[in-house]
């Protein structure tokens, strides 16, 4: 409407965008390294793992769930890589491992969600002391080294000059589109988080549909967990800690809400070089880590804060 | 809201229904210790015996407050980043001041702002209590290291050991905040009615809030009652250590929530006690004790914390499905 108000139109505009937007600008003003073109291929090389673990993060949290357990997991299935990889010399094998570890631990998670009725903060808070008590265990603390130097093309290689990661992560984004958007199984995501009892009525099973939501969120920590490993050239039992809180910074920055089970995969996109963004630009500024981690806990509280603003609206 | 609160009561209360719980928590503990016996030639010494209780006691006082958070159906994910952080910023303090008294305001009152602002975040942004304090446990884990920047303070002045290290009586002295709190807990949460209020906005919000219950600042409160006792928790580690690092208390938070768990109060709120949660700190230092004892690798620790936490919260929705 030509009619509306300035305001009212920018109010449209998703909070994700702005935030983007704002972002890059502080960051152009403030850092002449950040606008450079092989600076934006880093920016979203490093987001491409962030965004295999955020796409499921969406789903999941679509349903009212959650997954604190997929760094851990992702971490798990990377030193099971890296172990299959260094003993058998397969780097197939070793991907199959990893998807393996990560389809068991969706598994566990949907099981213990759907069946059991423990609630998803819960049980994946109990399978990430799990799994990060196997990664401990298996390793001894240790990193795993000695991998094939092949796996490092994985990460580094290009495909008609596009980065090999970005290719994957974009074949991941468009397969999670289409399920979400395209199957049945997309529709009844949505129905999960809105209308539960719709779909008991219409005779699905909501413990199995819960159940393959979390399997999805498993298997593509495993997908992770290759890239990660390829990067690394190594595991290492502490690797992927905390990346379940970047996903669901991502997540939440992205607009999918917690409490009314509204997701929106391209926010989630946006969501993620959001954070992908925010991380580096800090780090051109030299600011330690640990104050980004900080930064990224704003971050989220600044994105809920604004979702409870609009639910209320 | 007096209606409200004695049905609660009656209901939450009544001892035939918790008597059996309890019953089965004291044998799973007096199981625990004859295995131990048992298995380990170290375990019924004075001086193991002593340090499972020291133990139990810095467990149980993250645990006492995180139990008020519980019962109101809510979360604390951020106590252990809230250890780390509160007990940096009082080591400093004393180095500094040289003053314990000034050390232990500090380590206090930063735990209890973090609570504070958990307890904002979680009522006036309306923000789940499980990702607010999840998000508060990362923005303090980032503040702590950049504020140590990998750095230790060690050395404390003897009188400030004394809380942590020291011992009264054959007893060590954190044994005697564990019974001090112990029982402000249960007058606390049993005899005042702000206690019953928690327990009342726990089992119902919306009914609480229709009787007359202050919702937002009775939770607040117990999100801040939580931080304090995690700043308290912090000295009692500085104490007992004799330094601080960034990362002290990090791997504490699972270890408090099974406590809790085990202890009887239901992760749905509502129903559960503070001497149960003595229970519950008891029965998972005995196993963490009795794994170290076995000289079973400590990378197993969070895994049995994990796997005891799953089967704590299943425990309890079979038991309210049978209660139905």
């Amino acid at each position: 409407m030509s009619t509306t108000a300035l305001p009212a139109q920018i109010a449209r505009v998703p909070g994700v965008a702005i935030a983007l937007i704002a972002l890059c600008i502080v960051f152009v003003l403030t850092s002449p390294g950040f606008a450079t073109s092989p600076n934006i291929a880093n920016v979203l090389t490093q987001s491409t793992i962030l965004l295999l673990l955020a796409l499921p993060m969406t789903l999941i949290i679509m349903t009212e769930g959650l997954d604190l357990s997929i760094g851990a997991v992702l971490t798990f299935a990377s030193i099971i890589l890296a172990i299959t990889a260094v003993s058998t010399g397969s780097l197939a094998l070793a991907f199959a491992a990893a998807l393996a570890v990560g389809l068991c631990f969706g598994f566990l998670n949907g099981a213990l969600i759907a069946v059991f009725d423990i609630p998803p903060f819960i049980t994946t808070l109990g399978t990430l002391g799990i799994a990060q008590g196997l990664s401990l265990v298996v390793t001894d603390g240790q990193s795993v080294v000695g991998i094939p130097r092949s796996i490092e093309t994985i990460y580094s290689g290009t495909a008609a000059g596009i980065p090999l990661p970005i290719i994957l992560a974009a074949l991941a984004y468009a397969v999670t589109h289409a399920l979400l958007y395209h199957t049945r199984f997309g529709a009844y995501v949505f129905a999960l988080g809105g209308n539960r009892e719709a779909l008991k009525v219409a005779g699905i099973s909501v413990r199995g549909m819960l159940i393959r939501v979390y399997v999805f969120g498993g298997l593509m920590a495993g997908f992770a967990a290759l890239l990660m490993t390829a990067r690394l050239n190594s595991a290492h039992p502490t690797a992927g800690i905390g990346m379940e809180f970047d996903a669901i910074a991502a997540v939440a920055v992205g607009g999918t809400s917690f409490e009314r089970g509204n997701g929106w995969l391209l926010g989630t996109l946006l969501g993620v070089i959001t954070v992908g963004v925010l991380r580096n630009g800090l780090n051109l500024l030299a600011i330690p880590s640990s104050v980004q981690v900080a930064c990224v806990g704003g971050l989220v509280i600044a994105a809920l804060f604004i979702d409870g603003l609009r639910g209320e609206q | 809201m007096s209606i409200l609160t004695s049905e609660t009561l009656s209901s939450r209360f009544t001892l035939s229904g918790n008597v059996m719980q309890t019953l089965y928590r004291v044998l799973a503990v007096a199981l625990l210790c004859v295995a131990l016996t048992a298995l380990s030639d170290v375990f019924l010494t004075a001086n193991n015996i002593l340090n499972v209780l020291r133990q139990t006691a810095l467990l149980f006082l993250m645990a006492s407050g995180l139990t008020l958070v519980i019962l109101t159906a809510g979360l604390d994910l951020s106590i252990g980043a809230n250890v780390a952080l509160s007990g940096c910023l009082a080591a400093s303090v004393i180095k500094i001041t040289g003053s314990p008294l000034l050390g232990i305001a500090t380590g206090v009152g930063c735990g209890f702002i973090i609570g504070l602002a958990n307890g904002v975040l979680v009522t006036a942004l309306r923000i789940p209590s499980f990702i607010a304090t999840y998000g508060m446990m990362w923005v303090l884990t980032g503040i702590t290291y950049y504020y140590m920047a990998g750095e230790t303070i060690h050395g404390f002045p003897p009188g400030f050991r004394q809380l942590g290290s020291g011992h009264l009586f054959g007893i060590p002295v954190p044994v005697y905040f564990m019974v001090l709190f112990l029982m402000i807990g249960v007058l606390f949460a049993q005899r005042t009615t702000w206690g019953q209020q928690i327990y009342a906005i726990g089992a119902n919000p919306i009914a609480a809030r229709l009787s007359g219950v202050p919702v937002e600042r009775r939770l607040v409160l117990v999100y801040a009652v939580s931080g304090a006792m995690a700043g308290l928790a912090s000295l009692i580690i500085l104490a007992r250590i004799n330094s601080a690092q960034g990362d002290i208390g990090e791997e504490l938070t699972l270890p408090a929530i099974a406590a809790v768990l085990v202890g009887g109060t239901s992760l749905f709120g509502g129903s559960g006690t503070v001497a149960g949660t003595l229970i519950g700190a008891l029965l998972l230092t005995l196993v963490l004790n009795g794994m170290n004892l076995l000289q079973i690798n400590s990378s197993w620790q969070p895994l049995a914390t994990g796997i005891i936490i799953l089967l704590a919260v299943w425990i309890d929705i079979r038991t309210r499905r049978i209660g139905e």
